[in-house]
């Protein structure tokens, strides 16, 4: 089972810190790991941060997270940097971001914030939206690893309402580390394993930690890449197609 | 009829920037079973440290097979251990002893 962790959120200017992360990653068993990029982030960046993957061994999924204030800034972000990412995350910090978001058929994953309960808004028509447009939604782990007490309780509580509703509704269910230091990635299995803790059960567990963050992955390279057309639709050969095309033209 | 008591072994490995006693290993582990778990959650664990190697931050506990999720859950909460950031890592599960020593070397 090839293990997947979207959401590594190291500060990207220290070096020392994503070697260490990456390195945590690929001994716990991970084998994609995403980086959490700002939107600008230049090329030589990302192509640093691919050596130090892949010299552990890692696949690099370059990842953006937006938290616009309203629809329209973020159907703005979609359209400048949609193309630049492989995975497009949304924090939905409004109702009406979270409903644009979940009806975009750009937007991969759908998070909310663990903090406050009250803006958490993956309801019943979240969910239908989001499982029209195959969005997913993300659940983070390191707030449930640092919070304590009654935010935790809080946190299981939303977190396993959310759960029911995505199932219900056959919205694809994510779980990523989120983390910002190495002590806060844990195993495969170990994540799948406080997932039960909000009634996910450990085979849906293992499985937002491996087949659906694949899947997504997978659709958006093919996506990206430049023989791309449409779904269903690809380039297969382009050198010979240009130059039997070009023996038809009636020379001038 | 008299029913074995089955168990499981659970290889640990604790990474934390000091050296952790024993006693704050399973001090950690107890505290993290009885926040997420209560009492009732914690008495059904029946979990016991069986060795554990500060040099090398290896520990093996024992538990009752059907409370491995809840043990399993339990110690990937732990982000501290005596107030200073730490992490357990559970690196194997076995049903007994020996095979969990012959599977991780330890």
């Amino acid at each position: 089972m090839r293990f997947v962790d979207l959401h590594l959120l190291p500060s990207i200017e220290d070096v020392h810190q994503v070697e260490k992360m990456v390195s945590k990653s690929s001994e716990l068993e991970y084998h994609l790991v995403g980086i959490s990029l700002p939107p600008d982030v230049p090329r030589d960046e990302i192509h640093r941060l691919q050596k130090i993957c892949s010299d552990v061994k890692v696949d690099l999924v370059t990842r953006v997270d937006f938290a616009p204030r309203n629809p329209r800034e973020l159907l703005d972000n979609l359209r400048r940097f949609r193309r630049r990412f492989e995975v497009v995350s949304v924090a939905c910090l409004s109702k009406p971001v979270a409903r644009q978001a979940a009806k975009d058929r750009r937007v991969d994953l759908l998070c909310f914030p663990a903090i406050d309960p009250r803006k958490r808004f993956f309801d019943y028509a979240e969910a239908e939206l989001a499982s029209k447009a195959l969005s997913s939604l993300e659940i983070d782990m390191s707030p449930l690893l640092t919070s304590r007490g009654f935010s935790r309780t809080r946190l299981l509580s939303c977190l396993r309402k959310e759960t029911t509703i995505a199932k219900k509704f056959d919205v694809p269910i994510i779980i990523s580390s989120g983390a910002t230091n190495e002590h806060l990635i844990r195993g495969p299995h170990d994540y799948a394993a406080l997932g039960t803790l909000f009634d996910m059960p450990t085979p849906l567990g293992l499985r937002a930690l491996s087949e659906t963050p694949v899947i997504i992955v997978k659709r958006n390279r093919e996506k990206l890449s430049p023989d791309y057309v449409a779904q269903g639709i690809r380039v297969i050969r382009r050198k010979r197609i240009v130059s039997a095309y070009k023996k038809t033209l009636p020379r001038s | 009829m008299f029913q074995r008591i089955r168990r499981r072994y659970l290889a640990l490995k604790v990474e934390s920037e000091q050296t952790i006693q024993e006693r704050d290993i399973m001090n950690a582990v107890w505290t993290a079973i009885f926040q997420l778990f209560g009492e009732h959650g914690a008495s059904q664990a029946n979990l016991n440290l069986i060795e554990y190697n500060p040099q090398k931050g290896y520990a093996i506990v024992r538990c009752s097979h059907k409370a491995l999720e809840t043990v399993r859950a339990a110690v990937a909460s732990i982000t501290e251990i005596d107030e200073k950031p730490a992490a357990v890592h559970v690196l194997g599960v076995s049903g007994t002893l020996r095979a969990l020593r012959k599977k991780h070397s330890l």
